[in-house]
């Protein structure tokens, strides 16, 4: 009985075979590699996709196997691609302002470019000085720890508290709610550190790298997307497919029952929380420089709803439910919101589909809630033939034996 | 015998109504205990307190042979401790196999970490085996537990109760919704258990009390109303007038 990891878990297969199939693909079709079918921002638009099936994967943990329905994910998505974001700013401001300043007779002192840095940034705020956490902004590896602590603290604290009150269910989802609203408020403020509404932009651009074009920078990060991705779901689905998955699926199903049985719900959960904001705050890292733009706006708690909605289209409980549903919903998304789609003229109204695809939307997350709890995914199940068995009527009830309706009477 | 549970003295009150009044149990290393009494005589808020569910407003619970006090511990550590309990409506993970919902309950390390890098040994799994064979369900290891029959979902959760090794079972109606055929099973679980640890059985129907052949704690109104045999307590007339005589 005891069967490889893999074998007993054959979706890595299929899924980390389609991901490379998609990879090689897109690479062939690319600008910067191969025979330029597809455009560098169509390149982008698929890479961005990449990382958000890697942040609804994410998602799928904390809900669909844990129960825990995080409706401020991208709140932790958001920070990582701040922490990466001020990397990016700093050094390509860095490069600016030494080159402008390269001609200037005197050369220029270290606090000298750090100021001039500070009044390139900052200067949009009214500021030119350095708040405190812009202290790591000019070190790579810092920052790129940051990515990962950061949300992972956050998720640690909020966590925490949140569980050890045995905060449950829809009060937990508006806490979350509270959590990624207030984050995006804070960072609205202009003394936040952080530009205020303008955020951080420019981010596409690859410090040290100025003369690689866009059309190669954006397969690069198509590639680690994609590496990221695989990575995402390999780890997820050896941390859910052991004992360890038993246990929170359990939580999911019955957390009293699984305290009674000695387990520590409270730790479970913790750990499931911190892991999936630390993969968020990753995914939040690889699509911003691609976005080019982070804003406070992105945390808003629409945002974190969305993801809810993607991963339930998908199909929740399972990965490639989540990623499938990412990848359609954002993609689908993406074409109707762009004005690529024609309208329809009823003669008295215009459906403008940029405008009513929000109600597509909304309506297709019903219909799937209440016709398809499975989603998306849930189409393998036929194929598999992963059936439940159909028991023939209703329970008796404790009274009359442990017999079912129609097998009592057979 | 040596005390493995003692409460002694122990209140607690919801809104004023007073659901435990200056309870006093206790219950031996090996010994089989059956609970009766009408309904709200706190016959599951005893069980809620021991296992930590309910904190009681007075009163000590002292569990093992270190005389550790049960109140100072949540759930969880109560029943790593050696508390384990059985609910009235069968609770299984449903949506997981048999095989699945006993090596869950299997004693082991209950840390995220160590449960993360578990690996199932032979040892184990010739345990859960094992265990399948005595509640009789060696044929359903692979089947998901939701599609149990009502009684076989009863052996299930009372197997998950022996995987955890308790020292003290509490059970709470094991025998409800079940054939006769099912209840004699049950009956032989329970007994057989017993002999190695305490087994507390909450249970209505006498018939199944007097199979279990064992002392009985007669409850009424949150304190003991008389305690012995069963043909001692239903001679007493306070047990015919508040519970047999309805």
């Amino acid at each position: 009985m005891p069967r490889s990891f893999i074998f007993r878990n054959p979706s890595i297969l299929v899924f980390i075979g389609c991901l490379a199939v998609f990879t090689v693909v897109v690479t062939v079709l690319s600008e910067g590699f191969g025979i330029g079918f597809l455009s560098t921002s169509f390149i982008k638009t698929l890479g961005k996709t990449l990382a958000l099936c890697l942040v609804a994967i994410s998602m799928d943990l904390v809900w669909g196997y844990c129960g825990i329905l995080s409706l401020g994910h991208f709140a932790f998505f958001g920070l990582g691609g701040y922490m990466i974001g001020m990397w990016l700013m700093y050094e390509r401001t860095r490069d600016i302002v030494v080159t402008s300043m390269a001609s200037a007779e005197i050369p220029p002192t270290q606090q000298e470019v750090k100021d001039a840095i500070g009044n390139q940034i900052f200067g949009v705020v009214g500021s030119s000085d350095f708040p405190a956490i812009w202290t790591l902004a000019g070190s790579l590896p810092a920052q790129l720890a940051l990515v990962v602590l950061v949300p992972g603290l956050l998720a640690l604290v909020f966590g925490w508290l949140a569980f050890r009150s045995r905060v449950t269910g829809v009060y937990l989802s508006i806490l979350t709610q509270a959590m990624t609203l207030a984050l995006s408020l804070y960072l609205f403020q202009n003394d936040s550190g952080l530009r205020g509404n303008n955020g951080l932009s420019g981010l596409q651009n690859l410090p040290g790298a100025n003369n690689v074009p866009q059309a190669i920078i954006s397969v690069w990060f198509l590639w680690g997307s994609a590496l990221a991705l695989g990575l995402g779901y390999v780890l997820f689905t050896w941390v859910v497919s052991g004992k360890f998955g038993s246990v929170i699926r359990g939580i999911r199903d019955d957390e009293a029952r699984v305290r009674f049985l000695g387990y520590p719900v409270e730790a479970y959960k913790l750990f499931i929380f911190v892991l999936s904001a630390v993969v968020a705050g990753i995914a939040g890292a690889l699509y911003y420089p691609q976005a080019g733009i982070i804003n406070p706006a992105e945390m808003a708690p629409i945002a974190s709803i969305y993801l809810a909605v993607w991963v339930a289209i998908g199909g929740r409980g399972r990965f490639y439910g989540a990623v499938i549903g990412a990848a359609f919903v954002s993609l689908v998304s993406t074409w109707f919101t762009s004005g690529q789609v024609p309208s329809i003229h009823l003669g008295f109204y215009t459906v403008d589909w940029v405008d009513w695809w929000q109600v597509v939307l909304g309506l297709s997350f019903v219909l799937v809630t209440l016709y398809a709890p499975r989603g998306i995914g849930g189409l393998f199940d036929l194929i598999s033939g992963r059936i439940a068995p159909n028991r023939h009527g209703a329970d008796l009830g404790p009274g009359a034996g442990s017999l079912q309706e129609k097998e009592a009477i057979e | 015998m040596n005390t493995i549970l003692e409460v002694s003295g122990v209140s607690v009150s919801f809104d004023g109504f007073k659901a435990i009044n200056n309870l006093t149990f206790t219950i031996g290393s090996a010994e089989m205990r059956a609970i009766i009494g009408p309904n709200g005589a706190g016959k599951t808020t005893f069980m809620d307190i021991v296992t930590g569910k309910t904190k009681p407003d007075e009163g000590h619970v002292v569990f093992g042979e270190k005389a550790i006090s049960l109140l100072r511990l949540n759930e969880a550590q109560i029943a790593q401790a050696g508390v384990g309990r059985k609910f009235q409506r069968p609770t299984v993970f449903e949506d997981q196999s048999v095989f699945d919902n006993l090596l869950l309950a299997l004693r082991k390390k209950r840390g995220p970490l160590a449960v993360l890098f578990y690996l199932q040994s032979r040892e184990d799994r010739a345990k859960v085996e094992q265990l399948a064979m005595e509640i009789g369900l060696k044929d359903q290891l692979e089947r998901k537990s939701g599609e149990l029959s009502h009684g076989q979902k009863q052996w299930l959760e009372i197997g998950m109760l022996l995987a955890q090794d308790p020292k003290v079972l509490l059970v709470d109606e094991p025998a409800a919704g079940m054939t006769p055929e099912e209840r004699e099973h049950t009956t032989g679980l329970l007994v057989e258990a017993a002999k190695t640890r305490a087994v507390v059985v909450v249970e209505h129907d006498m018939e199944f009390v007097r199979r279990l052949n064992c002392k009985v704690t007669v409850l009424h109104e949150g304190s003991v109303l008389a305690e012995g045999s069963l043909d001692h307590v239903t001679k007493n007339q306070e047990v015919i007038d508040v519970y047999l005589g309805r």
